[in-house]
């Protein structure tokens, strides 16, 4: 499947990483090429240098081709715009954004758009932990990233 | 009208001071501290210090009773956000969103916001009436239709001199609304002619203007 990330901080190149080493076809849009170093050397997918709510930015990244996009930069309202070009100008079939104020993310969740908010979700967790002993997903995911370190 | 304007910057700052002379009631909210306390020693109580893209903040600012949001930040992104959130959220009638890349204007019309502002493009525009050789010179486009008013001179040597107006094969979507003679405006009928120094004004759709100048075009050298 051909991805686009948008951001490569540490989730956006956490996540190119695993899904490059998945076999998907990655390419990784940001806007300072040092941020790419987080990369690792193992990672050969494509990187972008550009801003991610620019459309030529996004179509030389490929999102006329695109199955997957996820919006991960630090910024919410640019996750929030450049989900929107992706669905609603490129009809891109699975998109995924991440909106780390519960608010906004509410909003848009129900306007439509598939959401993720890290706030919600780790305090959830942490809530959990403390609270029962269990937690449903940290162990899973954890071993997931350090195999595709090794 | 209540009206929020989000961003004291530049523009937020003089709209408000435009705004306040008027019967309107304004508030701007500013993110930025500094920002915030040059612009309400001048202003004062209008200026509130807060992120207008907080559902939170925008609440403390009365968004529910707000007729028209107003967002002219720098960044597009949170325009487009800030106008979205107050229609999702606090069902605000009219939102209005500061175009910085020209691009995003149709952009941001299909994602629901009523009305952008792009003053790239509208300075764009003045130069390109300033610097205009034709005859027809556009002076507004109508957001919806694809309309197009524009402003045409006529000249000793214009081909539509000395006839009436039914008489020339003017394209189908285009209608002279005006001729302006000597400072005077007039509503035109079938049987105006035109005569030299007159100023058309006239409504064409936007892919039969260059018919409507070839009409209007004089016999060139």
């Amino acid at each position: 499947m051909k991805v686009i990330i948008l951001g490569c901080g540490r989730v956006g190149s956490t996540l190119a990483r695993t899904m490059y080493k998945d076999g998907h076809n990655v390419t990784v849009v940001d806007l300072l090429s040092e941020s790419f170093r987080r990369l690792g050397t193992k990672f050969k997918g494509q990187r972008v240098v550009g801003n991610g709510v620019d459309e030529d930015v996004l179509k030389r990244a490929g999102i006329e081709t695109c199955d997957i996009f996820v919006a991960v930069t630090q910024g919410d309202n640019r996750n929030i715009m450049a989900a929107q070009i992706a669905q609603t100008v490129y009809n891109v079939p699975k998109v995924m954004t991440r909106i780390n104020d519960p608010v906004r993310a509410d909003a848009y969740r129900q306007h439509g758009i598939v959401t993720i908010c890290g706030t919600t979700i780790l305090s959830g967790l942490i809530r959990d932990y403390a609270t029962t002993d269990e937690w449903a997903l940290e162990k899973d995911y954890n071993r997931d990233y350090l195999t595709s370190n090794a | 009208m209540y009206i929020i304007i989000v961003g004291g910057g530049n523009v937020g700052y003089y709209l408000a001071k435009t705004l306040v002379k008027t019967d309107h009631e304004v508030l701007v909210l500013e993110k930025n501290r500094l920002i915030h306390r040059t612009i309400s020693e001048e202003l004062g109580e209008v200026v509130m210090q807060g992120d207008g893209c907080e559902v939170r903040i925008m609440e403390e600012a009365g968004a529910e009773r707000a007729d028209a949001i107003v967002a002219v930040t720098g960044d597009d992104e949170d325009n487009l956000v800030i106008c979205q959130m107050a229609k999702m959220h606090f069902n605000v009638p009219r939102t209005i969103a500061r175009v910085n890349d020209p691009r995003n204007e149709a952009l941001f019309h299909r994602l629901g916001i009523d009305a952008t502002v792009s003053s790239t493009k509208i300075i764009y525009n003045l130069i390109e009436q300033e610097i205009e050789t034709d005859e027809v010179i556009p002076l507004a486009a109508l957001r919806r239709g694809n309309i197009e008013i524009v402003e045409i001179e006529i000249g000793p040597k214009s081909p539509v001199l000395n006839r009436p107006i039914q008489q020339l094969p003017l394209p189908t979507d285009a209608l002279v609304i005006s001729v302006i003679r000597l400072d005077h405006g007039m509503l035109p009928t079938a049987d105006t002619i035109f005569q030299v120094g007159d100023t058309a004004i006239a409504l064409v759709t936007a892919d039969k203007e260059h018919e409507l100048r070839d009409v209007f075009a004089e016999a060139h050298g």
